[in-house]
């Protein structure tokens, strides 16, 4: 009973991890047509800001380091579209194919930064002690992991949903032309997505740091997952992403403790079912 | 004109093992199969419209299911080739139902998705695949008894593999079948409308692609007699891609021409510099912002505007 209670928690938290992941992504695909296939790289960046970060400074808390790692990353984002997206605005296979070259770039630069080895993020002190519940033994710090990922669930979605931005944002998801007819500087609110996107990719990297740490390849490993949450979900919904992660991180937490070997194939068979069935994803629209 | 061009090419390609070394003869070999698979991916990416970024998984399927069968079970090697182009077709065949249900992104990011699982796999089943040590102590095939163990004889064998598959890949893509693939790339709905069936046409081009894929990854481990995971991987993908691209995607013989740069480039930089990657991503940014219509495109309108002036 301890094994499936602490997995199904491992599962929550892998899950949160990954909504943080793949809603930002999910966020630019749906504006902005891009599939940035950066977002692993994004992710992997900020794992590395934190892990040396929280290394080099004793003063700092994982927080504080999230936000700064967000923040230096969604600068960088917002670098990388200003000055080459903007440019293949007529070309998206070469937006895609630009984002694969940055990817190896900034994978790679890691490397030569921060060498082969894995670093280990701490988790925080006031978090390590286990926490009981009805009972049962959890590790705090996935639990209030899994309480991040709601709060920036619910967020996201008041930022979606109540706000002008949001639905200037919604307006040009639906149809580019129209909303740069009426005013609303859709070029503006690319940078935007795109920097809010790559902020949540890395400060998402620095709070999975504890679970994964830093390692090479680490952008690898989190691309496909986020690739495959979204594509389950619904390309462009964020509700989508939010359910699919979920599903995803059960999926790959059971596969893995249960069929260590085969966790990566039972990753893709939900996939395939959903593609079978409805191409768009659970809750994508037809035609996005 | 134009037999000129094409004998200058046949005598570039039959000369590396009369005037060459062993290192350049090994260098052209592995042109070949670049340029092979290169060209593969060009039928989706160039003629079908179908942007794959998952193409080193035939590649890599065929080479491990090859390096497998003679190592670990004893095949010979007339019939592990049979059974890994089989496979691979198999598997094309497979993965060509799940990922053109969706076209363009959605396409490449299912096949993506999928590579990235096949690489996943390769690493993680380590008690098949060796994980990360790679399978090693492979031997070449020798055809009608010819050992293909010397850099010269590998380069016969590569080349009569190269230009059989260019001449089959060139046929196809100018028959009708070819054709209707340009359609159904360029005006998918009027195909339908006119009665062609384009998920059929793409689908049978993307398993074709899959075989030439497989065909590259049997000369890719004969060649090399060791595989390893990186094969599968997405860097791998992307070199191909960005052979076709660079070459000039939806020419003939544009993606040879750019996967020759392309390895080229990789082997000239490795004895420099070790790190590829980023090189591969700089290359990426360069050719998409300064010549996104290829190499080949790009001196072919040179050379017409040279030709178009009054001289």
């Amino acid at each position: 009973m301890q094994f499936w209670i602490i997995q199904g928690l491992n599962s929550l938290s892998l899950g949160g991890l990954l909504f943080l992941l793949s809603s930002g992504f999910s966020l630019i695909f749906g504006l902005m047509r891009l599939a940035n296939l950066t977002h692993g790289a994004f992710f992997m960046l900020g794992t590395y800001f934190g892990a040396v970060a929280l290394r080099d400074y004793s003063g700092l808390n994982i927080w504080v380091t999230a936000l700064g790692a967000g923040i230096a990353v969604a600068a960088l984002g917002g670098l990388f579209e200003r000055l080459v997206l903007t440019r293949l605005k007529t070309n998206p296979l070469g937006q895609v194919l630009v984002t694969l070259g940055m990817s190896f770039i900034i994978s790679d630069a890691c490397l030569v930064l921060w060498g082969g080895d894995s670093i280990p993020v701490p988790t925080p002190q006031n978090l390590q002690a286990p926490t009981r519940l009805f009972g049962f033994v959890f590790p705090t710090y996935r639990l209030v992991l899994v309480g991040v990922a709601v709060i920036a669930a619910i967020a996201l979605y008041v930022l979606m949903d109540r706000t002008r931005l949001g639905a200037m944002i919604r307006a040009g998801v639906d149809d580019r032309q129209m909303a740069r007819a009426v005013g609303i500087p859709v070029s503006r609110l690319f940078t935007i997505v795109f920097c809010l996107g790559a902020g949540i990719a890395g400060a998402a990297g620095v709070l999975g740091g504890p679970i994964l740490s830093a390692y090479p390849g680490l952008d690898a490993d989190m691309l496909p997952l986020a690739l495959i949450v979204v594509i389950l979900g619904g390309i462009g919904s964020l509700f989508g992403a939010f359910v699919g992660s979920f599903i995803i991180g059960f999926i790959y937490t059971f596969g893995t403790a249960l069929f260590p070997e085969l966790a990566y194939v039972i990753l893709f068979l939900p996939m395939i079912v959903v593609i079978a069935f409805r191409p768009q994803g659970l809750f994508g629209r037809a035609g996005a | 004109m134009k037999w000129i061009g094409t004998a200058l090419i046949a005598a570039a390609l039959l000369l590396p093992p009369f005037v060459a070394g062993d290192f350049y003869i090994n260098l052209a070999s592995q042109i070949l199969i670049a340029a092979i698979f290169a060209l593969s991916l060009n039928l989706l990416v160039g003629f079908g419209g179908m942007t794959s970024l998952g193409h080193a998984s035939y590649l890599g399927v065929a080479a491990y299911l090859s390096a497998l069968l003679t190592s670990r079970y004893g095949f010979g090697h007339g019939s592990a080739a049979l059974i890994s182009i089989l496979g691979t077709i198999v598997m094309a065949a497979f993965f060509g139902l799940i990922a053109l249900r969706a076209t363009g992104l959605g396409f490449l990011m299912i096949t993506l998705a999928l590579s990235q699982v096949l690489w996943g796999l390769a690493y993680r089943m380590s008690n098949i695949t060796n994980g990360d040590n790679g399978l090693a102590g492979l031997t070449r095939p020798s055809p009608f008894g010819i050992s293909l163990d010397s850099a010269a004889s590998f380069y016969w064998f590569a080349l009569i593999v190269a230009a059989f598959a260019f001449v089959m890949m060139a046929i196809f893509v100018s028959s009708s079948f070819g054709s209707s693939l340009k359609g159904v790339r360029d005006q998918p709905r009027r195909m339908a409308a006119l009665g062609f069936n384009p998920w059929m046409i793409r689908w049978i081009t993307f398993i074709y692609a899959g075989f030439w894929g497989g065909v590259a990854g049997l000369l890719y481990v004969y060649y090399n007699k060791y595989i390893h995971p990186t094969s599968l991987s997405t860097t791998s993908s992307a070199e191909a891609l960005l052979g076709v691209i660079a070459g000039g995607s939806g020419t003939l013989g544009g993606p040879a021409v750019g996967a020759a740069l392309v390895l080229l480039l990789k082997n000239y930089a490795s004895a420099y510099v070790e790190r590829w990657n980023m090189l591969l991503g700089l290359v990426f940014l360069f050719i998409v912002l300064v010549m996104p219509t290829g190499i080949v495109p790009g001196m072919q309108k040179l050379t017409a505007w040279f030709r178009g002036r009054p001289s």
